[in-house]
């Protein structure tokens, strides 16, 4: 079997070896519960579980005890969102801001709320995929209990102007969170100098194990509380009940420090290699197009429409090469990326769209093995593709009645 | 994911081309459209009431592309009357498509029954 190339970095990142080695110790060593209080195997245990919330908290300028562990990002935002509104309800607040390209782990939940009586302002982006500061200080009314804007599209990699918003959202008294899943870890982040007053990440998208996630809740200026929605034995403060995941805890922390000791030079040397994939696609191929902002965007994202190829047969071409597509064939609701639809770009673009990416362990040689394989097969699906031919004949695509399905 | 058939034709298509949309013994026939994410485009070459030639263009996912290669393999030395039987059924059971992926093989129906239509508008 010829190597295979992980483009795929968004969807999951693979376990870095030095947060193996850290979290091995975790399971049949140090194995006792961080809430047994009264002997060393509970003290041991608790002892790896704060100083990986300190490590989280590094990474994010914020204290130790305003880290919560959750299952992951989804859970995360869940509970910021869903916790959070429902504790601003008691203040009279019942009004949501979001925006039209979060992850389905903040729409959701907002959909939820609006279910039973919360009303919901979701924001329009540009064709860049960047909201609007005026339209979202326009949306703060008095009764807005909490703004949650996605910090990096998982999409796109288009980032948003957080610290930004975080003054808005401070000035007008309003909460902050932010799903910083794609963010974190890549792009610095502050929670105090950008006024965040929640931020949801995950471990398994830093080079940490799957099913481990952490809230940042600010404690001062404003103390932020939440109601919870998991309940039991009162964990994590009252706020996520159920036993901690120490090893995934111990990985979470040990990915987070890594992340905090290298994020300038790795972000430098990761956008590099996008760039340079970025650059060989517009010089050899044509009819490309990028999606999202190229000036705000995540170091490691590409997303880019290939006109008259479709995603899908796309990604069926380039077997050992792990990429994502916006088209509806790769989706199971048949429907073209929400996101993509959201920037204004047209159905037939979001068929051919293609994310690249791109990760720690990337290498030069297999960017370089991945723009020729693609090359190669966006051709071979264009020498295929009425609409290629029917544009190199001089036809304007747009000027046809098509019959659709 | 897929099945072995429909990698195959994906991998090797049959038929893949154009023939002479302007010659009267030829019927085109295009389905689809761009935002919908395929678009087939399929021609008949007949003579004397028989398929002698197939050709086709698809801008799809692999099941559509697979769809159009095996349609084109089927119709190939078929009389019209036989062509015309030609179901999406048919397609979707030879390549063993999933639910989802259904609609390319009625698609690639389709595009027969208009590839016969315009092939008839011509001989009047």
């Amino acid at each position: 079997m010829p190597s295979r190339i992980y483009l795929d970095n968004a969807a999951t990142t693979p376990v870095d070896p030095q947060v193996l080695e850290s979290m091995l110790p975790y399971f049949n060593e140090i194995y006792g519960n961080a809430s047994s209080k009264n002997h060393s195997f509970g003290w041991d245990a608790e002892q790896a579980v704060e100083q990986a919330r300190e490590q989280i908290a590094n990474l994010l300028g914020a204290s130790a005890k305003e880290i919560i562990f959750t299952s992951g990002a989804t859970e995360a935002n869940n509970l910021a969102v869903i916790g959070g509104a429902l504790y601003q309800k008691h203040n009279g607040k019942t009004h949501i801001i979001t925006t039209k390209i979060e992850h389905k782990a903040v729409l959701d939940p907002c959909h939820y709320l609006k279910s039973i009586g919360f009303d919901v302002t979701y924001l329009s982006v540009n064709k860049e995929g960047l909201i609007d500061l005026n339209e979202l200080k326009q949306a703060i009314r008095k009764e807005t209990a909490l703004i949650s804007i996605i910090a990096g599209n998982n999409e796109l990699g288009t980032l948003q102007p957080i610290a930004e918003i975080g003054k808005m959202a401070k000035e007008a008294n309003v909460w902050f969170h932010t799903d910083a899943t794609q963010a974190v870890g890549k792009v610095p982040i502050d929670v105090i100098k950008d006024n965040i007053d929640l931020l949801s990440l995950s471990g398994h998208k830093i080079y940490g194990p799957k099913g481990i996630g952490a809230l940042y809740v600010r404690r001062k200026n404003p103390r932020i509380r939440l109601e919870a929605v998991q309940h039991g034995g009162g964990h994590e403060r009252g706020m996520r009940s159920g036993t901690l995941n120490v090893p995934g805890i111990v990985g979470l922390g040990k990915a987070a420090s890594l992340c905090h000791a290298n994020l300038a030079e790795e972000s430098k040397k990761i956008s590099s290699l996008r760039d340079y994939l970025e650059e060989k696609i517009m010089q050899n191929i044509d009819h490309v197009t990028i999606n999202g902002s190229t000036k705000h965007r995540l170091p490691n994202i590409l997303n880019i429409s290939f006109a008259f190829v479709e995603g899908e047969s796309l990604m069926m071409g380039m077997p050992d090469i792990a990429v994502s597509s916006g088209s509806a064939c790769t989706s199971a609701s048949l429907e073209p990326s929400y996101v993509l639809h959201a920037l204004g770009i047209s159905d037939d673009l979001a068929h051919c769209s293609i994310r690249f990416s791109l990760g720690r362990f990337t290498t030069k040689q297999e960017i370089e093995t991945t723009f020729a394989t693609l090359q190669k097969t966006v051709s071979r699906l264009r020498e295929m593709s009425p609409l290629y031919d029917m544009v190199k004949s001089g036809i304007d695509l747009s000027s046809i009645q098509w019959k659709g399905h | 994911m897929y099945d072995k058939k429909v990698l195959e034709h994906y991998s090797n298509p049959q038929n893949t081309g154009s023939l002479d949309a302007n010659d009267k013994s030829v019927g085109t026939g295009m389905v689809g459209a761009p935002e919908c994410g395929d678009v087939m485009k399929l021609q008949l070459k007949i003579e004397d009431e028989k398929i002698v030639d197939a050709k086709f263009k698809t801008f799809g996912c692999g099941s559509a592309i697979a769809s159009s290669s095996l349609a084109t393999q089927w119709v190939k030395g078929k009389t019209i009357d036989e062509v015309a039987q030609i179901s999406n059924k048919d397609i979707a059971q030879e390549l063993s498509l999933p639910p989802v992926k259904i609609h390319c093989s009625i698609l690639a129906e389709d595009a027969i029954k208009a590839a016969l239509e315009d092939y008839k508008k011509k001989q009047d």
